[in-house]
């Protein structure tokens, strides 16, 4: 029995590691053929890692990345594509900014009504499309992409100068926060940084996303439903109902992704506030193969992409455009579906070898047993 | 599946049959033969000379051709269009090309009309033209996988006169069969494997089933006759009038129903084909009443309105006195309506998950699956392993995928997954299909067991001795409706086989879907 233990684990390290390495020798060849040295940015990258300030940035950044990312895996993990994070993150950002800047309680209400709001408001967004797919049959993936576009045009409403928005300098943002809805961090010293509080939440998150995917019957039905969706319904799973509960769900932990960020640094939602973490999210997703740990480093190997590179623009003697790293993630996420295939479909034609080898050593031992008897 | 020293020798217009249990390796044979997949050892021969493949391609331009249990045709293409797919270069895609297939249908009287539509055609001539395709790539050995699993005794007969007509021409043809009987009236030899290797060959004139059984499964052979009758007065399902439209969106991939051609799903009710046309039955405790039918005259869509999958247009479904008919399928679970799916791979399991979650799965909500709102792996795992222990599942460990299972062995966990929640109705659909001889008697028996208990049991299957021998009652459902009810007593498989082709529908001592018949059934069954 061990064995094929062990062998869930080789199959499950395999893929991203293939992955990994296949993305960082394509970025060599591009490196190559651009006429630079193929292996010094890696050094130079790795070289930033030591520096507790960077440490910090990347922690800080993961967390945002993790909760996107749960988000977008428990769709995936009922062939549910919620491509729409970005636009539910961003949406609830806003929400969030605003209610806090215009409600003021204690702060042991304050923070879970801030939560509350942004999870009722990623919800509701990624409902629509929830609702459309099981009422209309209309395809989640197009539904998502469009109910982005709209959260980019709502808040572009919503941040009105005669609505709620607040003009600073040259930027428009929603106003600072009441000061009981921002969440303490760890503040390590004003050269190192402060991690954001809610960098616990995205912890908390992933073991809640692990314990509901394989503790519960809910995720029983959900993972049932990812795997077959005919035998899902064979089995009792009513799939309308499951593609509107999952969707509400996703969307209520994409509301979350932006807060640690909100409410542990910026209190205020801004043009400046970071779009597109919803995309990247889902590469993150991938290359974590929907699984809490594994999403958690790839959400940190990520977050240290990002944060690192900016270096190589100031690397002395030779300077290298730092969007190498955004290159490498693009390749990653190329490498990481490429991969994931082929190793799934490796592994299952060898675990039938196994199992068949295994069951034949068996019978001929019997057969051998018969004769001897 | 591991193969070790086989040795098949196959003549010169000769029929061969390979007979054997399911995972003894059979497949992995055919499929080598056919380049699928590569021997670690040994060789093959054709006309003396030693050939390898490393591919289907290398098969057929070596003269071997395959026909598949599952046929590889697209609907809405025509026979020719079929025919040339793929095979473009040989005679082009025009009038060379159907004046091929003529000449090729006449030589061998296949009757084959090059210009049908396939989704026009019925099962057994999408067979033909499944033969026709690989004749007209050259083959010379033909491998057929199964073919009578879905075909009526008429038409398993049509079969065998073509194949004669091809060992007359000179071709070989390799037939891989369960049905014992088929194989020693068609097969000029017979080899038998067993556990991946060559027991034995056989001549069939100096054959009987039983001894081929035995040579199969080291064993006697099991017989589906049920002894003595237990069928109760106890209703257990009372169905009524049940009607089902066509839905023109919805598809279940696998039916080879003829399509209510042109209709969606906005048009009005009256319209549209009924599948399931006023169907009544009831069925007692401790009854099995078998469904007699060709696939794709309203079975499917029985089975899902009676587990709650598709809902019922109208109609009712009462289950131990309540009325069920708006219940979804998990509440139906839950209250004893057990489930054996016709399609185990898209119905019955999750292929890359390990067997304890298949064993989970369909009863989520019962112990020892869970308790309350949590999952209780522990204890799913446990009951696995008993299941394992008990139906003889061969499996190295219930950590394994589902996938790696031979589909006997994925059966028996079915069969022992639905049993183990002591279910009060039981829809089995083709229970033992694909599951060899040993593993099938096990199933019969269990079915068996459960029904003296008071089970009552919905049997659906092809294979008509099974049915004979496992029912008490026996309906045939044609163009979605019951026309004909039999006493398995007395009735032979031929009778029946002309009631499902709908030929014969007023000869069984018919009566239009009467429920009363069943009343009758309990007694008469008690007299043999």
């Amino acid at each position: 029995m061990k064995k094929f233990d062990k062998e869930r684990v080789l199959v499950a390290v395999a893929g991203p590691v293939i992955a990994l390495v296949l993305a960082i020798v394509l970025t060599s060849v591009v490196l190559l053929a651009s006429g630079k040295n193929p292996i010094e940015p890696y050094t130079l990258m790795l070289q930033q890692l030591p520096y507790s300030d960077i440490q910090v940035l990347i922690i800080n950044q993961a967390s945002l990345y993790y909760i996107a990312a749960i988000a977008v895996a428990l769709g995936f993990r009922m062939n549910l594509f919620n491509i729409g994070v970005d636009g539910q993150y961003r949406l609830a950002a806003v929400m969030t900014a605003v209610v806090g800047a215009h409600v003021a309680l204690p702060s042991v209400l304050q923070v879970p009504l801030l939560l509350i709001v942004a999870m009722a408001t990623g919800a509701f967004w990624a409902g629509i499309a929830g609702v459309l797919k099981v009422t209309r049959g209309v395809s989640e993936v197009v539904a998502t992409i469009m109910l982005n576009s709209i959260a980019t045009a709502v808040i572009g409403y919503v941040t009105l100068t005669d609505v709620w928005g607040v003009q600073v300098g040259d930027n428009v943002t929603t106003g600072v926060m009441k000061k009981s809805g921002w969440f303490p961090g760890i503040n390590l010293g004003s050269d190192v940084g402060e991690i954001y509080g809610l960098v616990f939440l995205a912890v908390l998150l992933g073991i809640g996303y692990w314990v509901v995917l394989n503790r519960t019957r809910f995720g029983f039905d959900l993972r049932a439903t990812g795997a077959s969706e005919t035998a899902a319904a064979a089995s009792g799973v009513d799939a309308k109902r499951m593609v509107l509960t999952a969707m509400l769900i996703s969307g209520a932990i994409a509301g979350l992704s932006g807060l640690p960020l909100l409410l542990g640094d910026t209190h205020t939602y801004s043009l400046s506030f970071p779009a597109g973490l919803g995309f990247t999210a889902i590469g993150i997703a991938l290359l974590g193969r929907n699984n809490p740990g594994g999403i958690a480093l790839a959400a940190l190997l990520w977050a240290f992409l990002d944060k690192a590179s900016p270096a190589l623009d100031y690397a002395t003697p030779v300077a290298y455009d730092k969007e190498i790293a955004t290159i490498m993630q693009g390749l990653i996420v190329f490498a990481v579906v490429i991969s994931y295939a082929a190793v799934q479909q490796w592994a299952l034609r060898r675990q039938q070898r196994r199992v068949g080898a295994e069951l034949a050593a068996a019978a001929a031992q019997n057969t051998n047993k018969e004769v001897a008897a | 599946m591991a193969n070790h020293d086989i040795h098949l020798t196959v003549r010169k217009g000769t029929v061969h049959a390979l007979v054997g249990e399911n995972g003894a390796g059979k497949s992995t044979l055919m499929k080598i033969l056919y380049g699928m997949q590569k021997p670690d050892e040994g060789t093959i021969q054709i006309d003396g000379e030693q050939v390898s493949f490393s591919s289907p391609a290398d098969a057929i331009a070596r003269g071997i051709g395959m026909v598949h249990q599952h046929f590889m045709l697209a609907d809405n293409l025509t026979v020719l269009e079929n025919v040339v797919l793929g095979s473009e270069k040989l005679h082009g895609i025009g009038g060379g090309a159907r004046k091929r297939i003529k000449e090729i249908s006449d030589r061998y009287g296949l009757g084959i009309r090059p210009d049908v539509l396939v989704e026009d055609l019925g099962v057994a001539d999408r067979q033909r033209v499944e033969i026709l395709k690989v004749l007209f790539r050259g083959a010379r050995t033909l491998i057929l996988d199964e073919p009578t699993a879905v075909l009526v005794p008429q038409e398993v007969d049509a079969l065998f006169d073509n194949l004669r007509e091809l060992k007359s021409e000179g071709l070989s043809v390799i037939f891989i069969s369960h049905k014992l009987g088929e194989v020693l009236s068609v097969a000029d030899d017979i080899t038998v494997i067993r556990r991946g290797t060559t027991v034995g060959t056989a001549i069939p004139s100096q054959t009987t089933p039983r001894q081929l059984a035995e040579l199969m499964v080291g064993s006697e052979l099991p017989t589906p006759e049920t002894a003595e009758s237990t069928v109760t007065d106890r209703s257990v399902v009372e169905v009524r009038n049940l009607t089902v439209y066509a839905r023109g969106a919805v598809s279940m991939g696998t039916e080879e129903e003829p399509s209510a051609e042109g209709l969606t799903e906005f048009a009005p009710a009256g319209a549209v084909k009924k599948v399931l046309d006023d169907v009544s039955f009831t069925i007692h405790a401790g009854e099995v009443m078998g469904i007699a039918g060709v696939e794709g005259n309203g079975q499917t869509e029985l089975i899902d309105a009676l587990i709650g999958t598709k809902h019922a247009d109208s109609g009712s479904i009462a289950f131990l006195g309540e009325d069920i008919t708006p219940w979804p399928t998990r509440k139906r679970r839950e209250s004893g309506v057990g489930y054996i799916p016709e399609d185990r791979h898209r119905q019955g399991l999750l292929l890359e998950s390990p067997l304890w979650e298949n064993r989970i799965l369909g009863h989520v909500t019962e112990k020892p699956n869970a308790k309350g709102f949590w999952l209780n792996p522990k204890g799913a795992q446990a009951d696995t392993r008993r299941i394992v222990e008990e139906y003889d599942v061969r499996t190295p460990g219930i950590d394994v995928t589902a996938a790696s299972l031979s589909g006997g062995n994925q059966q028996k966990l079915i069969v022992g997954r639905e049993m183990s929640h002591d279910p009060k109705f039981l829809i089995a659909a083709h229970p033992t299909r694909g599951v060899d001889v040993g593993a099938q008697a096990q199933i019969w028996d269990r079915i068996r067991e459960a029904r003296r208990e008071g089970l009552a049991v919905l049997l659906i299957s092809a294979d008509l001795d099974e049915l004979i021998g496992l029912s008490d009652t026996l309906r045939v459902i044609y163009d979605g409706r019951l026309v004909a009810d039999a006493d398995p007593a007395s009735i032979t498989p031929e009778e029946l086989g002309s009631a499902m082709t709908g030929a014969a529908s007023g000869h069984l001592e018919h009566e239009e879907t009467a429920p009363e018949g069943d009343d009758n059934a309990g007694p008469e069954d008690e007299a043999r």
